[in-house]
């Protein structure tokens, strides 16, 4: 049987850079993947492209690629990559300057465009999945809406000979399917392949999060050598055969443990996992130990892709403006509680615009409320912080001064004062009828 | 004694849902999981922090459930307010909840 083997070089954008380079190096790979588009990532992007219409890919795009494009070059390993961000094409261009003066014009790069559908978004009104309105309400606010591609164009462009295939929004397991179904010739209404093939997408999107990385719990869930922790390797076969491994000799473990938290990770309802090419079924995959950091993965299924794609919607929601200090020693607590009754006076006395407040003690109650962390005890030090959502940024400004005053304002000893303000670029979701994106592969100089 | 004695957990986040996997280390605890760990039991667990809904899914192949929690992240994870707008930090909360292991499961 046919097996190909695909490393994970990143999990988001800025992930660390040598895991890929061990991957290319030792991991004997064919294929190098590359996540680097968090779900708000792309609007923020398309504010850096509206500034300067060459710009608008990851900012980490040339260090990635000048350190594994000549390995990658050398051994034939093809590479696959949301580095595009809001440019893809640009992207590309960049790639394929950095493979020249590498010494590597041979090198073919293709982007795949057609994820931008602000176009075909604002001409209809399509309900957002996030709240009760429609796309048409954000009105000058909106800034980008990015359909989630699937795997077929990226499968394509492969078959057309690319070396390196960059894309812009795609949906981060059809980063991984897309190998599988240009080296096997999956058909695209194979739903069970397909959604075997998304569980291996899914579980190696994240890259070190199945390695052993967002799992060490000393004591209970001991992970050797975190700071050198190998990103995975899947080893998938023409049937949707799974094994996940990693570097003979990186940090980190692969265990049926970190395979089953992966598994999970931001999936709802387990039967039905929307993706554009299948709506894959997780609940019967089964996950065993073979052998040292060798798990075999499965029972992933799938059904009928829906006829619509989600697409991500950036808008400008709101400005936060933030302020913390520190107190510590005896009475820290009393201190930190008496600096955030201050603080809420002072914004209320100043009338300050705010649609919605926090007022909390790092260290004591920030991260799950008073009520989940009752019984906790006192702790040496504190640190205040206070946030709010403002209309404008003059107001958010306003938040994080009334805590730094409390320097020479405020409780006894108060220390690190620490203020911002900034805008906020949300993010929603819509569903848009699936041919209305045209995705489309352009090669660099073709 | 406490969740974590028999189950390890990770916290994923999706705009303004938080999903929070359970999964037992050993397959003899799953029946333990099911029976205590229920979505009541985690709404009301997190009473401060989950407005909407709390929905469990059960994995028996893994030995796992998996809680989905509406309104869990302070508007969504990108214009939440909060020093932990993913919520990843949930998973490890939930795993201080008393399980009871007397014969009776009382």
């Amino acid at each position: 049987m046919r097996t190909i083997r695909i490393g994970s070089g990143a999990g988001y954008s800025g992930d660390r850079i040598e895991p890929a380079i061990e991957l290319a190096e030792k991991g004997d790979i064919h294929y190098l993947v590359f996540e680097c588009l968090g779900e708000r990532t792309v609007a923020l992007a398309q504010q850096a492209r509206m500034k300067n219409p060459d710009r608008g890919y990851d900012p980490l795009l040339e260090e990635r690629m000048r350190a594994v494009l000549p390995l990658c070059a050398a051994k034939g390993i093809k590479i696959v990559t949301n580095i595009g961000a809001a440019n893809p094409e640009a992207a590309a261009r960049k790639t394929a300057d950095i493979a020249k003066s590498l010494g590597l014009s041979a090198l073919k790069v293709a982007a795949i465009v057609g994820d931008d559908v602000l176009d075909a978004c604002k001409n209809g009104d399509l309900p957002v999945m996030e709240f009760d309105g429609t796309i048409r309400q954000l009105g000058n606010r909106l800034l980008s809406a990015n359909a989630y591609l699937g795997a077929e164009p990226m499968a394509q462009a492969l078959a057309a000979g690319a070396d390196v295939v960059i894309t812009g929004r795609a949906s981060d397991p059809a980063l991984f399917l897309a190998p599988m179904i240009h080296a096997f010739g999956w058909a695209m209404d194979d739903w069970n392949l397909l959604g075997q093939g998304t569980v291996a997408g899914h579980l190696l999107e994240c890259a070190g999060q199945i390695t052993g990385g967002y799992f060490a719990d000393p004591g209970y869930k001991d992970v050797p050598d975190l700071a050198r922790l190998g990103f995975p390797i899947g080893e998938v076969g023409e049937d949707g055969s799974l094994v996940v491994t990693k570097v003979a000799g990186s940090g980190g473990a692969v265990t049926a443990q970190t395979c089953k938290e992966q598994l999970l990770y931001e999936v709802h309802d387990p039967t039905k996992y929307f993706q554009p090419d299948v709506v894959a079924d997780f609940s019967q995959v089964k996950v065993e130990e073979i052998g040292p950091d060798r798990v075999r993965v499965s029972g992933g299924r799938g059904t009928k892709r829906t006829d619509t794609l989600k697409v991500s919607v950036g808008y400008v929601d709101s400005y936060i403006g933030e302020g913390q200090i520190s107190y510590a020693g005896p009475g820290a607590l009393a201190r930190g509680r008496l600096a955030l009754e201050i603080v809420r006076e002072r914004l209320k006395l100043t009338n300050v615009a705010a649609s919605e407040l926090r007022f909390e003690l790092v260290g004591v109650d920030s991260l799950h409320g008073p009520e989940v962390s009752a019984h906790a005890g006192e702790p040496y030090e504190v640190r205040v912080r206070v946030s709010g959502r403002t209309e404008n940024l003059r107001e958010a400004v306003r938040i994080g001064n009334e805590v730094e005053t409390l320097y020479t304002n405020g409780p006894a000893a108060g220390g690190g004062a620490w203020k911002s303000a900034r805008d906020v670029v949300a993010v929603a979701s819509v569903l848009l009828p699936r041919e209305l994106a045209k995705p489309q592969v352009r090669f660099v100089g073709a | 004694m406490k969740l974590r004695e028999i189950a390890h957990s990770r916290t994923g986040d999706k705009g303004n849902i938080s999903n929070i996997s359970v999964i037992a280390y050993d397959a003899k605890h799953y029946p333990l999981l099911l029976e205590q760990v229920t979505a009541a039991r985690v709404k009301s667990y997190f009473a401060g922090v989950v407005q909407g809904e709390v929905v469990r899914y059960e994995l028996p192949n893994l030995s796992a459930l998996n809680f989905v929690m509406d309104q869990a992240l302070g508007g969504g994870v990108t214009r939440s307010l909060a020093l932990d707008a993913h919520g990843k930090s949930l998973s490890s909360a939930l795993l201080d909840l008393d399980i009871s292991t007397a014969p009776d499961g009382k």
